[in-house]
């Protein structure tokens, strides 16, 4: 890219507007290791690292806090408790005021930070760590939330109740009627890069981190409150992230807090950068959930009513879990109308790390618990799974009827997954293969296949009110070139990508006269975190704005310059038409820079419609949905519950996509990362609360040969937004995650057919080969216990 | 051969320049060496246990078959242990003009990063195969990538671009092919024969000259840590923090790295890798192919040793069950004494094996099993690939004529303290008809022989119902059904 090549000022086109598939713009730099992530930043003189103390028990008493061999070390520069800690010693990110930076008094899990040691490399302070000298009086440590009542035990936070028409009528008087409770696992984020922050003490009270993190707005806040500052001395910048998923958006905050703390009590720059294992024990997963449901239904499948309780295991603070357990409740009816429905969340305390935000934020969990409910009807009235779902969806968008409203009274006005679920029944041969399957499940004493197809509908819109909302700064600098900034986080999604195609649109110029650059809380402030999948509709619509100020302006000037009416002047691709001549962008620029024209502007954008009152469990939560549809066949090995996936077939919706090929990505990962969750990845907490799976070795994640053997992925092209998104695209981080479901659902039938699908298998997740082994064991049992 | 000679510092060739360092601690990593003394920062750490690949680099060096580029893990591979070595990182393959390389560009171009922190590891283990295989298979691609983790793309895009490098360019213009020989003649010039001895008191190491001069360094000093392919000591240091000095590093090692045959039993020095091992077990032994293509990544394979696996004496272990089972037997020396045991004696309770003070693997030796007889071996994980094993079950089996067993061997890892074969389970057989009653009837008594645990990687059930499936696994499999009887990733859609 040669920026001082001139423009291309005969192009019919721009190179790199919007809907046009462009490479991830780092993509050269992520190759050839040039991609400087904050560890590879160079470090100031005189930097020093952190190692952190963590508790080695689940919950007790801090009796002594003997910190004398550590001081001593060799390389220590000091010892940081909670007593260190300037301002509040709390990074709550609700406001609970129940998250110490340092454990103060007692600990609540297993893997808590108590002290910090600041030391000339990070190896000293690791072996200082050490010598720590901690007696506690141990507490009874609650683990598991599976024995725990989620009416009456100890919740973190206010649960929330959906209700719609009387559910517990409804299936009293439902001619069938099921009940049952199923378990699903947590996911850590296992993000490549670990969490890092590197601070460095300014004038009086600033401090700059440079911090991996999706909330630098937060991280500034809650550095500010941790260090007793006001916001405006923090600045926090990330220019990348090697991945996020949800696991930088409270977790990066405690790590930032402790480098910034230490930086300016000690004037020298500090680093945190935790080691994997560490990261694994002292920061927040998804959560896992047990799920208790009943259901009334007719004999055809039709459901009646639904009641869902949905405990989740929260850990010691609040921290998300209450938007969490929200968005699960919001998701229980993934695409499906339910006539009445009574749904309860349970934000249970546990003596377990705080659990956290994570790609779909609990409603891939929520969703999950809709598809189980589905699969009971199913084996009840026995029939095809897919046959249930389709006669419980929404009314579709075309004919929109009764069958419209969410549990939480929104109305569902953009339905399209009959239409998407049809195209991908037809593409994947769903019917075809049915029949095959049944005739190779006959013939294989030992493998069996299974094949699912799920649908998805995912609600787009924080459910905080406040957080939609983002600001941009856009300059176009005297010689045309375009100074891009936003308050979305870089962290693989190709965010700052799809904003760039905006601007670039907006001016008519190429993609590679607009300069990407770091996020950073002192160009753009007060933004929302990088969550809930809004980057691009967020960011890219104030960036938008921002680009659209400056091109009023621009157009102001043209006419008043060349004396002709505004609507004369035409944006063309690199050149403006001002009247009966064209003028390039560049040379446009240079002369409203003469003429004193500003030529920056901050962009602002808040999503209209959404409203939500918790307290009645009733608003427009969302401002549009985003659907897709996933069919996975796998084969089973009976012998030892081994499987692979077979072929995955996926339609998802991106509405009109501003990047297809960063799209395509985030369906294929999203998907991945959703059966790596639900099939090999399980967190596994010993009888101490000691979390044993805190490491590749132990905690297993999918790699390239767990892909599907066939895999076809495929966007609708016919979709669009149906509220004026940017561009009428759609939000694409998280939608595709819950595709994993397929993959579970396929086992789920694998296994059902040792019993002739005659029995639901309740296949928990993760559906580990040992999961898959034990439930095939468990329907011949009850095959033989009924013949 | 200077026999004799002392040298102090490790030679090696970072990129395109040569590099002798002589304070260098026996615990140092070559990935914070060149992170932190480099300033080489392309290559990351993600997991500093070797098991997520970003940080892959390649190592070449001179094998029996000439110069060999090796992908690796940095994170646990220690700076001593690459004396006479290139050691390549991706900021070597960019071109002179900044032109990507085609394995870079393929990446590029088919959207293989999103996130971009695993992606230069991703590169290195590419390129390493691309060199191999430039046309690689998709199954060769992903055994390639099975140690490296992307927890972005989901691996499509990156599977496409590897598919794609081919187009990109010739292996045979490839910096690495061109500068082959001067590579070689430069790493030829570092082998001058010596020892090397590094450093004083508390932290020391050596890098014997070869095999005799280790088993001297061994006896005079046999407390010292041995360190082969370090993919289990490099966890004691960057997990665990432990104290490995004095270390002696036998990687490479002339005289501890060659695998011949004679008379149907194959000798498997113990610094040969596996990859080196099962190059020639997978040919003489069919059915060990699939357990090696599980075990580890490509970066562990490369790096660890079956004389590593079986001298730590894990109850996890993946090759010794198949080599008990196989009857394989071990030397042990000690100085210039040598002693020769059946491999299965050799593990006598968790944590102990029948090794004196200075002693150590000097061999494994495995009888290539006789035509007619049967052997498989069942590795059970919850991960296919790149996972330990929640149970891993070997079979050999004699019939005789009349279809009773003659002989059979049964070994298992995960189920015991250590490596166990389960011999109620072969005395049930031992004598019988082969056929589905007898099994059935000696599955009963796997509880007998094992009484396994429970932890993060299985229950206890589940462990010793699968254990006894493994054994119906192989009825089924010697008495040739056409029916598919277990999983895999090859066998066509």
């Amino acid at each position: 890219m040669n920026k001082h090549a001139p423009s291309n000022l005969k192009a019919e086109k721009i190179v790199g507007g919007v809907a046009t598939d462009q490479r991830h713009d780092s993509a050269h730099k992520h190759v050839s290791g040039g991609a400087v992530y904050i560890d590879d930043m160079p470090e100031p003189a005189g930097t020093l690292h952190v190692g952190l103390g963590l508790s080695k028990v689940a919950h007790g008493v801090l009796k002594s806090v003997d910190l004398s061999a550590v001081r001593a070390a060799p390389g220590v520069v000091d010892v940081l408790t909670y007593a260190d800690v300037p301002g509040e010693n709390d990074v709550s990110p609700s406001n609970m005021h129940d998250d110490p930076v340092l454990a103060e008094g007692k600990v609540q899990f297993f893997g808590q930070p108590i002290f910090a040691v600041i030391a000339e490399t990070r190896e000293a302070a690791r072996r200082a760590v050490r010598l720590a000298g901690i007696e506690y009086d141990e507490l009874p440590a609650l683990i598991d939330i599976w024995d725990l009542d989620p009416t009456r035990d100890k919740q973190v936070t206010t649960p929330l109740i959906l209700k719609r028409g009387d559910a517990a009528a409804a299936i009293q008087a439902a001619p069938r009627r099921i009940k049952n409770r199923m378990w699903l696992g947590g996911q850590d984020h296992f993000y490549l890069e670990g969490q890092v922050s590197l601070a460095i003490p300014g004038e009086d009270d600033e401090v700059t981190v440079y911090c991996s993190t999706q909330g630098p707005s937060e991280t500034q806040h809650l550095v500010a409150h941790t260090l007793g500052v006001p916001s405006n001395a923090v600045t926090v910048e990330v220019r990348r992230m090697g991945g996020g998923f949800g696991g930088k958006e409270t977790q990066a905050n405690q790590c930032a807090a402790i480098a910034a703390i230490a930086a300016k009590k000690l004037k020298r720059a500090v680093k945190v950068r935790l080691d994997r294992d560490e990261d694994m024990t002292a920061t927040g997963k998804r959560h896992d959930f047990a799920i208790d449901y009943e259901v009334g239904f007719d004999d055809e499948g039709n459901i009646l009513g639904v009641d869902f309780t949905y405990a989740l295991r929260c850990g010691f603070s609040a921290d998300l879990s209450g938007p969490v357990g929200d968005r699960a409740l919001f998701h229980c009816d993934n695409a499906y109308f339910y006539p009445a429905v009574l749904a309860k969340s349970a934000p249970l305390y546990t003596n377990t790390v705080s659990n956290t935000a994570f790609r779909g934020f609990g409603g891939p969990q929520g969703m999950i618990g809709a598809e189980r409910v589905i699969d009971e009807v199913a084996f009840a009235v026995g029939k095809d799974s897919l046959e249930i779902r389709k006669l419980n969806f929404y009314d579709s968008m075309e004919a929109i009827g009764a069958r419209c409203v969410t549990p939480y009274h929104q109305k569902v006005e953009d339905c399209i997954i009959q239409r998407i679920v049809a195209e991908l029944e037809e593409s994947a041969s769903y019917a075809r293969r049915r029949r095959e399957i049944s005739a190779f499940n006959a013939n294989s004493r030992f493998v069996k296949r299974g094949l699912a197809l799920t649908p998805v509908k995912f609600g787009i819109s924080f459910t905080k009110t406040e957080s939609n909302q983002a600001g941009a700064l856009v300059h176009v600098y005297a010689d045309g070139s375009v100074h891009m900034n936003h308050g979305g986080t870089e962290m693989g999604q190709g965010l700052h990508l799809k904003v760039a195609q905006v601007v670039a649109e907006e001016f008519q110029i190429d993609l590679d006269r607009v300069k990407i650059t770091a996020t950073t809380t002192a160009k753009v402030p007060n933004t929302a975190p990088t969550a809930a999948s809004s980057g691009a509709d967020l960011n890219g619509m104030a960036a938008q704005n921002a680009a659209r100020q400056i091109r009023q302006r621009l157009t102001d000037f043209a006419a008043e310059r060349y004396q002709i009416p505004v609507d004369q002047v035409v944006f063309l691709p690199n050149r403006v038409r001002v009247g009966n001549q064209e003028v390039s962008f560049n040379d446009l620029v240079k002369q409203a820079y003469i003429a004193r024209v500003q030529l920056s502007a901050a962009g602002f954008y808040k999503t209209p419609k959404i409203h939500w009152d918790r307290g009645k469990g009733q608003g427009h939560a969302f401002y549009y949905y985003a659907y897709g549809a996933a069919c996975a066949e796998v084969s089973v090995d009976t012998l030892t519950g081994e499987y692979v996936v077979e072929r995955a077939d996926i339609l998802h919706d991106c509405g009109r996509s501003l990047n297809r090929a960063i799209d395509l990505g985030q369906v294929e990962g999203g998907f991945i990362q959703g059966m790596g969750w639900l099939t090999t990845e399980e967190l596994w907490w010993d009888d101490k609360g000691r979390l044993r799976t805190h490491a590749p070795s132990t905690y297993k994640i999918p790699l390239a040969s767990d892909r599907p053997k066939i895999f076809n992925v495929a966007l609708t092209d016919w979709s669009q937004a149906y509220e004026p998104t940017i561009h009428r695209s759609k939000a694409v981080g998280e939608p595709p995650l819950p595709h994993g479901m397929a993959v579970l659902h396929a086992l789920s039938d694998a296994v059902a057919s040792v019993a002739d699908h005659k029995i639901c298998p309740r296949l928990d997740a993760p559906a580990t080969p040992e999961r898959v082994l034990m439930a095939i064991e468990r329907l011949k049992k009850e095959v033989k216990a009924g013949a | 051969m200077a026999k004799g000679n002392i040298r102090n510092e490790i030679r090696f060739i970072l990129n395109g320049r040569d590099v002798a360092l002589s304070s260098v601690t026996p615990d140092a990593t070559l990935l914070d060496w060149l992170r932190l003394d480099r300033s080489l920062r392309g290559t990351k750490e993600g997991c500093a246990e070797g098991d997520c690949g970003a940080c892959t680099v390649l190592i070449g060096r001179l094998s029996a078959t000439g110069l060999v580029y090796e992908s690796i893990n940095a994170c646990i591979r220690f700076l001593g242990s690459l004396d006479g070595t290139h050691v390549v990182t991706v900021e070597h393959l960019r071109g002179e003009a900044g032109q990507l390389h085609p394995v870079q560009q393929a990446m590029v171009d088919f959207h293989g990063s999103q996130c971009g922190f695993c992606t230069p590891g991703f590169v290195m283990s590419l390129y390493g195969l691309w060199m191999k295989s430039p046309d690689p298979s998709g199954a060769a691609i992903e055994k390639a990538l099975q140690g490296n983790l992307c927890r972005c793309t989901g691996y499509e895009a990156i599977m496409r671009a590897a598919h794609a490098i081919s187009s990109y360019g010739k292996v045979a213009k490839d910096p690495l092919a061109a500068e082959r020989r001067d590579i070689t003649t430069r790493l030829q010039a570092l082998h001058d024969g010596a020892r090397v001895e590094i450093g004083a008191g508390g932290t020391r190491l050596v890098v014997p000259a070869d095999a005799d001069d280790f088993a001297a360094v061994f006896e005079k000093e046999p407390t010292a840590t041995v360190v082969a392919g370090s993919t289990d000591v490099g966890l004691w240091v960057t997990k665990q923090m432990r104290d490995i000095s004095p270390a002696i590093f036998i990687g490479n090692l002339p005289g501890l790295c060659t695998v011949t045959e004679d008379n149907g039993v194959i000798s498997i020095g113990a610094g040969v890798t596996y990859t080196e091992a099962f190059s020639t077990l997978s040919k003489r032994i069919p059915a060990l192919g699939p357990l090696f293509d599980r075990i580890g990544g490509e970066q562990v394979r490369n790096m660890g040793t079956i004389g590593g696996n079986v001298a730590n004496g894990s109850p996890i272990g993946d090759t010794p069950p198949p080599l008990i089972a196989l009857g394989a037997r071990l030397t042990l020396r000690r100085g210039k004494t040598r002693r020769t045991i059946p491999l299965q004696d050799f593990f006598i309770a968790y944590g102990k094996q029948d090794r004196q003070p200075g002693e150590f693997v000097e061999a494994v030796h495995v009888p290539v099993p006789v035509k007619g007889t049967k052997f498989a071996v069942y590795k059970v994980t919850k991960r296919r690939d790149e996972d330990i094993s929640a149970t891993l079950g070997a079979f050999y089996l004699a019939l005789a004529k009349d279809g009773t067993v003659a002989d059979i061997r049964i070994a298992y890892g995960g189920m015991a303290a250590t490596p166990k074969r389960a011999s109620s389970v072969e005395k049930a057989l031992l004598g019988k008809a082969w056929t589905e009653v007898t099994v059935e009837a000696a599955m009963a008594c796997y509880a007998s022989d094992f009484t396994p645990l429970t932890d993060m990687r299985a229950t206890a059930e589940y462990r010793a119902l699968a254990a006894k499936n493994l054994l119906l696994r192989f009825y089924v499999e010697t008495t040739g059904t056409k029916a598919p009887f277990q999983v895999s990733r090859s066998e066509a859609a």
